[in-house]
């Protein structure tokens, strides 16, 4: 009979710590930051300036990853759970972003592109926005849950319907809303020197973190992901749980479009939240959590979206074109899956185990 | 299990219910476009009244004729493959600079697009063949290196001044019998592009390779069962490495095509290509899951996503959004056709 | 080597870490013989297969197989079938979406192209002089498993094999496909093939076997003549308990009598499944421990899943105390108080990545509610509480339990139902794969259940273990209930016959 498995008392301190979840995530943070300390400490340099609006407003490298992390960070929270329960990623989140945008202006413009004031409250056009978004997530749910689709299958109908339909919501017309309220969402509020969407993530958060607390969402999920069969024996419903994890995703898609939109008070149905899927995706696998479902780090998945924008903010910083940036996210994607493979794990321990026996003898 | 199909007997349903999953959904997607391609002549007339309408849509959907052919092959292996647009680009990209700013020579133009597409294809077929790594996380890194790489290489776009590729692009195949006279009542030959022309070769080669040779077998058992094909004595990995590799090579091959079409380099060319590819894929018969598919079916059902979209804009819809919706509309539809066709033979 | 006989493996032996698998085995195959390979679970009967066919490398002894210079060596699959040693498994291990020909000949012959005439014709001969009902086109798909079996047997035969294994190719068959493919192995034998017979079921044996070897516990039991091996004394050698020691051992249990008037906990008629049992009825009376036995593949597990709706159900009622209630769904039988330790550990069970805790508390959590968590604290209060109770080897209430032993991974599981506290528990081989001491524990736990107040159903492939814990045995052959035993009946002779049923 094999020995159970008995905390070694000899292991150190740094193998306990390499084997850590936040490791690669905390790694990675702390090689961007020597590297723009040493390439140029401005980066670091936090200013109190006034903005476009007169507020005074801190400003910097840190506080723009702050503020444009923050709308990966809640799309990390859906992704999270998404590929914990289906073992997949969902795609279509960038196009999702944009139908919430869209449907979010059409109620505040109520169908016209120049409104002199807003035709509903902003709460009303937001409520609205996140129904219609959790819609869409669940019907990419239905599919993946109980047409058994691949998940990135299954949402690149989203992904390739999803900027069309956004666009149809306004008849392709790109309402601009001039109600300074709208901006607070994703600008600063008057008198407060942090931007807003830091708030609103660390709304987020603190609710997924009470969620997670206080209902079974994590425990239900992860079972689901990890062995399907033996939930079911346990009495859950493999596909409910499913859908359910995509009608999250659907809220937070809701909520980045509020930011978005608000950021620039109108709309680009072809840029809004372009390519946000990958860094969100990114996020995930960052935070070590396994790309192929199951177990999950909510907190690594969170700090991982931060990490991934410090990435993005460096590589500006670097005079990297928006355009060219998913190159060099792609090459830290292919790193990371490579060194999480089973194969190459498998073979990194022989090669440590050959080496730890030479060792010995 | 029930034993009802070993009864012998020679009525139709018996008929349908042995005929191959790849010839039902091939079936399936021949009558549909032809349907359409009818209904569209009677219905809408216009420019699906002349011959040279259906040589348009071969002239504007060459590439993505090559690009699908490729995408089914990995799919029938059951893998995927999303770079394959980014990739065009790319290629479109180094070609158009190559040959205007470096003035260089057609012939090398195209070995840089099959050695561009050579290289996607083999890097991300050795990461999901032989490191086990999921494919479309591998081609998703792929398609977005290839789309940042295309900005790297040049950020804006340009035409091809080129004399010789220009007189290349320029070329036109004319089909004897089938032009029609114009408003003036001059006679107009009808014509394809030479792309057209590389895609119909693409098309007949794989059908072949498909059909007739042990690789292309393989490519269906890995696809059918992995394990199987294993115990068959099968070398999965190297299947699919080398299926990866094709839709690599075919990508390279598409994108040269797309470039002989457009004529100039663009970061934001051929965006969305590898979903039109799935896509048409998909509604030509192969499935996702694998070891199902024919490349007829294939060039089926890229025709069909073109006549679609000809017939949204013909029909007065013509804005950019409707095309968009109604691909995804087909998609969803075959995909669940696919979704109730394993459904069905799960219940046999 | 004599001139009849084909393959010849002396003194096999094979460990594993921590278990020894084959010690000393020897295996003698004659040309022109079906040859059953017998053994319960655990016997070691795959595991001297897969040495045969060159999964596993052996660790000591020899092979010999005829027409060749000394031992041989197998390395893979593929060294097997070169030397003429083919494997046919119970799953089908061809490809559904391809022809028949091509399955016939895929991955076998050399070049780069596939003439499809030849292999058709070829295959269409083939198909014709072993009397397979299919085309070489036809998809492989649209045959039946029988079929498919048979395709599979073909291309093992056409690759010139003399030795053919069949790993249980009869357990998703029905009647009429088995006598078909017993056709085709009564053809091979006629033509000199050896054929080695993997099967649980025993009528099956008789039908068309010559010679059968039996192993237990990694060990060979012997070899025998079919005509020199009644039923009984093969089932007795397979649960390794002579004839003679038969000296009805009774459990501690009472016999047990029904008292008159009192209302079963669980009462099922015409229960069945889609997973292929006869509709079945079964009672439970409060503090009872009964048992459904049978040989692996007689359908016990599936009765017990069909109590739980474990697979889908479709068809019987069950009532609860007297009440008729709707079980469609597990949550359905959980919420009726029903608990069910599967069969499949690993595949069922346990839930690997998450911790023991968590594994514990998952049942009991489901029924309690999405909205309605146990603190931290209170899971690891009961997580404590349960790893005492059953004496759980883990170093921590939250270490994953995929690092735990088999027999403690079994105990998680158990722990995980208890703590849902069922009126009626179902335990499909709680014991299976884990240590002695282990199981004798688990089986102290059901009596104490039982005294309690609690109903407990009892599945094991080890006859003594029922013996001594079930009062009742529900006794099943060829996926229907056969019998029942209590009292006076319930001893190793009874519960054998019983099992081996026939007239021998």
């Amino acid at each position: 009979m094999q020995k159970n498995e008995v905390k070694k008392p000899n292991e150190s301190m740094l193998s306990r710590m390499v084997r850590h979840q936040m490791f690669i995530p905390v790694l990675a943070l702390v090689i961007l930051a020597v590297f723009n300390l040493i390439a140029d400490p401005a980066f670091f340099k936090i200013t109190v300036g006034q903005n476009s609006s007169g507020n005074m407003v801190l400003q910097g490298f840190l506080i723009s990853i702050l503020n444009d992390g923050s709308e990966l960070a809640i799309l990390a929270i859906g992704m999270t759970l998404v590929t914990a329960a289906s073992g997949g990623q969902d795609i279509s989140v960038g196009a999702a972003v944009a139908i919430a945008g869209s449907v979010l202006l059409r109620i505040l413009g109520g169908g016209n592109s120049r409104p002199e004031e807003l035709a509903a409250p902003i709460i009303v056009a937001f409520l609205v926005s996140c129904l219609v978004a959790m819609l869409f997530g669940a019907f990419n749910g239905v599919l993946v849950a109980y047409f058994k689709i691949q998940p990135m299958i299954a949402t690149l109908i989203l992904y390739t319907a999803g900027r069309s339909i956004a666009a149809w919501i306004n008849n392709n017309e790109l309402p601009v809303i001039t109600d300074p309220s709208l901006g607070y969402y994703g600008g600063f509020i008057p008198g407060v020197p942090i931007p807003t969407p830091f708030f609103i993530a660390a709304i987020c958060v603190a609710i997924i973190f009470l969620v997670l607390k206080f209902t079974n969402l994590g425990l239900y999920t992860q079972s689901v992901g990890i062995n399907e069969n033996s939930a079911k024996l346990n009495g859950l419903n493999p596909q409910v749980i499913k859908v359910i994890t995509y009608v999250i995703m659907g809220l937070c898609v809701a909520v980045v479009g509020l930011i978005k939109v608000s950021r620039i008070s109108t709309i680009n149905y072809s840029t809004i939240a372009k390519d946000i899927e990958m860094d969100a995706i990114l996020a995930v696998a960052l935070g070590g959590n396994a790309l192929s479902g199951g177990k999950f780090n909510m907190a690594a998945s969170i700090f991982g979206a931060y990490v991934i924008q410090f990435l993005t903010s460096t590589l500006y910083k670097f005079k990297v074109s928006s355009d060219a940036l998913p190159a060099y996210k792609a090459v830290v994607v292919i790193v990371l899956v490579v060194i999480s493979a089973p194969t190459v794990k498998e073979w990194f321990g022989n090669v440590t185990k050959k080496f730890k026996v030479k060792e010995v003898a | 299990m029930s034993n009802n199909k070993t009864k012998a007997s020679g009525s139709f349903v018996d008929k349908f219910n042995n005929l191959t999953d790849t010839n039902l959904l091939l079936t399936i997607t021949v009558v549909i476009f032809f349907l359409m391609y009818i209904g569209a002549i009677i219905f809408q007339g216009g420019g699906f009244l002349k011959p040279q309408g259906f040589f348009n849509l071969l002239n504007a959907n060459a590439a993505l004729i090559v690009l699908a052919c490729g995408l089914s092959i990995v799919m029938i292996t059951g893998g995927i493959d999303i770079s394959v647009g980014g990739v065009t680009a790319l290629v479109s990209m180094c070609c158009a600079v190559y040959l205007d700013h470096m003035g260089g020579n057609v012939f090398v133009s195209v070995l840089i697009a099959l050695a561009v597409g050579l290289a996607f294809g083999a890097f991300q077929g050795l990461l999901v063949a032989y490191l086990d790594i999921q494919p479309f996380i591998v081609t998703l890194a792929g398609m977005f290196f290839a789309r940042g790489m295309t900005t790297i290489v040049n950020t804006k776009p340009f035409n091809v001044a080129n004399e010789a590729f220009t007189k290349l692009k320029m070329t036109r195949v004319i089909i004897p019998g089938m032009g029609s006279a114009n408003r003036k009542g001059d006679y107009i030959d009808a014509y394809v592009e030479i792309g057209v022309i590389i895609a119909i070769l693409v098309v007949i080669v794989l059908f072949c390779l498909l059909r007739w040779t042990k690789l292309g077998r393989s490519f269906y058992a890995v696809g059918g069962n992995r394990q199987s094909a294993l115990m068959l004595g099968i070398n999965v990995k190297r299947t699919r490495f080398l299926s990866h590799v094709l839709c690599g090579l075919l990508a390279g091959i598409g994108g040269y095509v797309y470039f002989l079409h457009v004529g100039s380099g663009s970061p934001s060319h051929a965006l969305g290509a590898e979903m039109d590819a799935i896509a048409s894929s998909i509604i030509g018969g192969t499935m996702l899951t694998g070891g199902v598919g024919n490349i007829a079916g294939t060039f089926f059902g890229v025709m069909s996503l073109g006549t679609i979209q000809n017939i949204v804009s013909q029909a007065g819809l013509g804005e950019a959004w409707w095309i968009g919706i109604t691909r995804a509309l087909m998609l969803c539809l075959f995909l669940v056709i696919q979704s109730l066709v394993m459904v069905r033979k799960k219940k046999a | 080597m004599k001139d009849n006989i084909v393959l010849q493996m002396k003194n096999i032996h094979k460990s594993f870490p921590g278990v020894r698998a084959l010690q000393g085995v020897d295996f003698t195959l004659r040309k022109g013989e079906v040859h059953a390979l017998m053994g319960e679970n655990g016997a070691g009967k795959s595991t001297l297969i897969k040495v045969l066919t060159g999964v596993y490398s052996k660790d000591e002894g020899d092979i010999f197989l005829d027409g060749k210079e000394g031992p041989v060596a197998i390395h893979s699959p593929q060294d097997a079938q070169k030397i003429g040693i083919s494997t046919v498994y119970q799953e089908i291990t061809l490809c559904p979406n391809l022809s028949v020909a091509e399955n016939m000949f895929i991955g076998r012959t050399s070049g780069i192209g596939q003439n499809w005439r030849k292999m058709n014709s070829d295959t269409e001969k083939i198909l014709k002089s072993l009397d397979i009902p299919a085309t070489a086109t036809q998809q492989l798909e649209t045959c039946s498993l029988a079929v498919q079996q048979m395709i599979a047997i073909a291309r093992a035969v056409d690759m010139d094999c003399k030795v053919l294994i069949l790993d249980e190719p009869t357990s998703s068959l029905d009647e009429q496909e088995v006598e078909k493919l017993f056709k085709l192995m009564r053809d091979l034998r006629s033509k000199g093939v050896g054929i080695v017979f993997v099967t649980h079921f025993l009528d099956q044996v008789y039908e068309i076997c010559d010679r059968i070897t039996v192993m237990r516990d990694g060990q060979l039991v012997g070899e025998f003549e079919i005509e020199k091996l009644p039923r009984v004394q093969l089932v007795s050698k397979m649960l390794g308990k002579e004839l003679d020691d038969m000296s009805d051992i009774k459990g501690e249990q009472k016999a047990y009598e029904r008292k008159a008037g009192s209302v079963p906990v669980l009462e099922a008629q015409g229960r069945v499944s889609d997973a292929g049992i006869k509709p079945f009825d079964f009672h439970i009376d409060k503090g009872e421990v009964n048992g459904f036995t049978g040989l692996l593949g007689s359908g016990r597990s599936e009765c017990v899943r069909a109590l739980f709706a474990a697979d889908r159900v479709t068809g019987g009622t069950i009532k609860m105390n007297g009440k008729p209630v709707k079980i469609s769904k597990p949550l359905d039988a959980m919420k009726n108080g029903i608990a069910y330790l599967p069969e499949d550990r690993k595949g069922d069970g346990i839930v690997g990545d998450l911790s023991v805790r968590e594994n514990i508390i998952l049942a009991q959590q489901v029924l309690k509610g999405f909205f309605k968590p146990f603190s931290k604290a209170k899971q690891y209060e009961i997580a404590d509480e349960y790893i005492k109770l059953l004496s759980i080897k883990t170093a921590s209430a939250d270490t994953p339990i995929k690092s735990l032993s088999g027999g403690n991974q079994q105990k998680v599981i158990l722990a995980r139902w208890l703590f849902t506290h069922p009126e009626y528990l179902i335990l499909d081989e709680p014991t299976r794969g884990i240590d002695v001491g282990t199981k004798v524990d688990i089986q102290k736990l059901v009596l104490k259940l039982a005294s309690e107040g609690m109903s407990v159903t009892f599945i094991s492939s080890e006859l003594d273990e029922m013996l001594r814990t079930c009062s009742r045995l529900v006794v099943m052959r060829d996926r229907k209930v056969v019998g029942e035993l209590s009292g006076d009946d319930l001893n190793q002779s009874k519960v054998m016959s019983t099992i081996a049923g026939g007239d021998k």
